[in-house]
């Protein structure tokens, strides 16, 4: 189980549980998209540890060096990034609207009064 | 950064976690510059510090500061959470080591980038010559999905119509 | 917030340097770190920070909607008009090896005007995003920061 080679996946699985428990446990949308974010920077994380190679260095080309991380999952993450920004706008967006519509982001509220009108219908 | 994350799922102002979430940005940004990651630092400063921040605040500013404390504390999230994250160390066990050179990541076509990018393209930033050459579809995917993303905050938020009939009406 | 004057000074000082730091970020990207999406994303900022400290309308003054709708699409075509052009010479789509004499400036080129378009996009995205969100609470939710 003593393995430090692995200490890098050990910190990225925990804070990628703690993103999930802010989405899992917590009413609040806003609350949940902060925890999508977390979540979200744990993945980066993930994959830039696994581009990196010992010794090596940005993959900037230069001269007298051998040894360059790998730019692959830089790429992707960068563009990640960015992308993820546009995202969580929308979904910011989306709350906003939310609110608008209901008065409230928690959960629970919304839930309430969705069954209070449908009730209503109902009857 | 541990503890950023704490207070995150600690704290119930919401103005707070907000904050704490830009924090969090700034910390992994350093750490993808301790990763040899200069572009993707440089765009998590950018993007997590400055603008995510501000989008996160305006929007704070048109709902509330103030989560309800939970009323549900169950136990089943909690218990979901554990159980995902020791299958998933669990799966980390398999994992090549952290910076070795021989792991499969590093033998499949990255040694090609890194050894052709200069010739084919005579671009230094090996990370520059593959988003936009090799992998020119993928960051066409990019963005066009900023611009739909863009197109539906716009959709969901502008409200020029309404605007104008509001303004109208007042006078 | 523009009753500030410390803020309106510093913000007036910082402003060109942040426009002109987007500038390098997007053209001197193939050397150094940067490139379009840092670049677009500086950008934005730069226009926020004004929007922040003189109001979202006299930011949109300077940078009205319209133009921004423009850009954001103008991005895209940028960058899907460059594969439609090496397509026209005869290379596969977003190959941009024909856009100049030898195979490695057309590389460059097309990486380039491609990094060109991705930064239009973005930083008018960014823009327009901020814009949209400050604009529904009015002027007086700006306060809050």
């Amino acid at each position: 189980m003593i393995e430090p080679g692995l200490y890098n996946y050990w910190i990225v699985v925990f804070l990628m549980m703690a993103g999930l428990y802010v989405v899992v446990a917590r009413g609040n949308l806003i609350k949940k998209l902060v925890g999508l974010n977390v979540f979200q920077a744990s993945v980066f994380l993930l994959y830039i540890t696994m581009g990196k190679v010992e010794g090596g260095t940005a993959p900037i080309l230069a001269e007298g060096v051998t040894v360059y991380s790998n730019p692959l999952p830089h790429v992707l993450i960068l563009t990640a990034i960015v992308v993820g920004v546009a995202t969580t706008a929308l979904g910011l967006a989306l709350v906003v609207r939310i609110q608008e519509a209901y008065g409230s982001i928690e959960e629970d509220e919304l839930e309430e009064k969705d069954e209070r009108d449908e009730r209503k219908l109902r009857s | 950064m541990t503890a950023t994350i704490f207070m995150i799922v600690r704290l119930h102002n919401l103005f707070a976690v907000v904050m704490l979430g830009g924090i969090y940005s700034l910390l992994a940004a350093s750490m993808f510059v301790v990763l040899d990651a200069v572009d993707v630092a440089f765009t998590e400063a950018a993007v997590g510090a400055g603008i995510s921040l501000v989008l996160m605040l305006a929007a704070l500013s048109l709902t509330k500061t103030e989560e309800k404390v939970a009323s549900r504390h169950g136990i089943l999230p909690l218990l979901v959470v554990l159980v995902t994250g020791a299958a998933l160390i669990y799966g980390t066990l398999d994992m090549p080591h952290y910076g070795d050179p021989n792991a499969p990541i590093q033998q499949h076509v990255a040694p090609t980038y890194v050894a052709d990018a200069q010739a084919k393209t005579t671009v230094p930033n090996v990370v520059t010559a593959v988003l936009a050459s090799y992998r020119g579809y993928d960051t066409l995917g990019e963005v066009v999905v900023i611009f739909t993303a863009g197109v539906g905050v716009m959709l969901l938020l502008g409200d020029r119509r309404r605007r104008r009939r509001r303004a109208e009406g007042r006078e | 917030m523009s009753h500030h004057f410390v803020i309106r000074v510093v913000g007036k000082l910082l402003i060109p340097f942040i426009l002109l730091f987007g500038l390098y970020v997007q053209f001197h990207g193939d050397f150094g770190p940067g490139g379009g999406f840092q670049a677009g994303v500086i950008f934005a900022s730069a226009f926020v920070l004004y929007a922040l400290i003189y109001g979202v309308d006299k930011a949109r003054e300077i940078l009205p909607d319209d133009v921004l709708r423009v850009g954001i699409a103008l991005g895209v075509l940028i960058f899907g008009g460059t594969g439609v052009v090496s397509m026209l010479w005869g290379a596969p789509y977003l190959d941009y090896s024909p856009l100049a004499s030898t195979p490695s400036a057309g590389q460059h080129i097309g990486i380039f005007i491609v990094e060109l378009g991705v930064g239009i996009t973005v930083a008018s995205v960014m823009v327009t995003l901020f814009n949209l969100f400050a604009r529904r609470g009015g002027d007086d939710e700006l306060d809050a920061e």
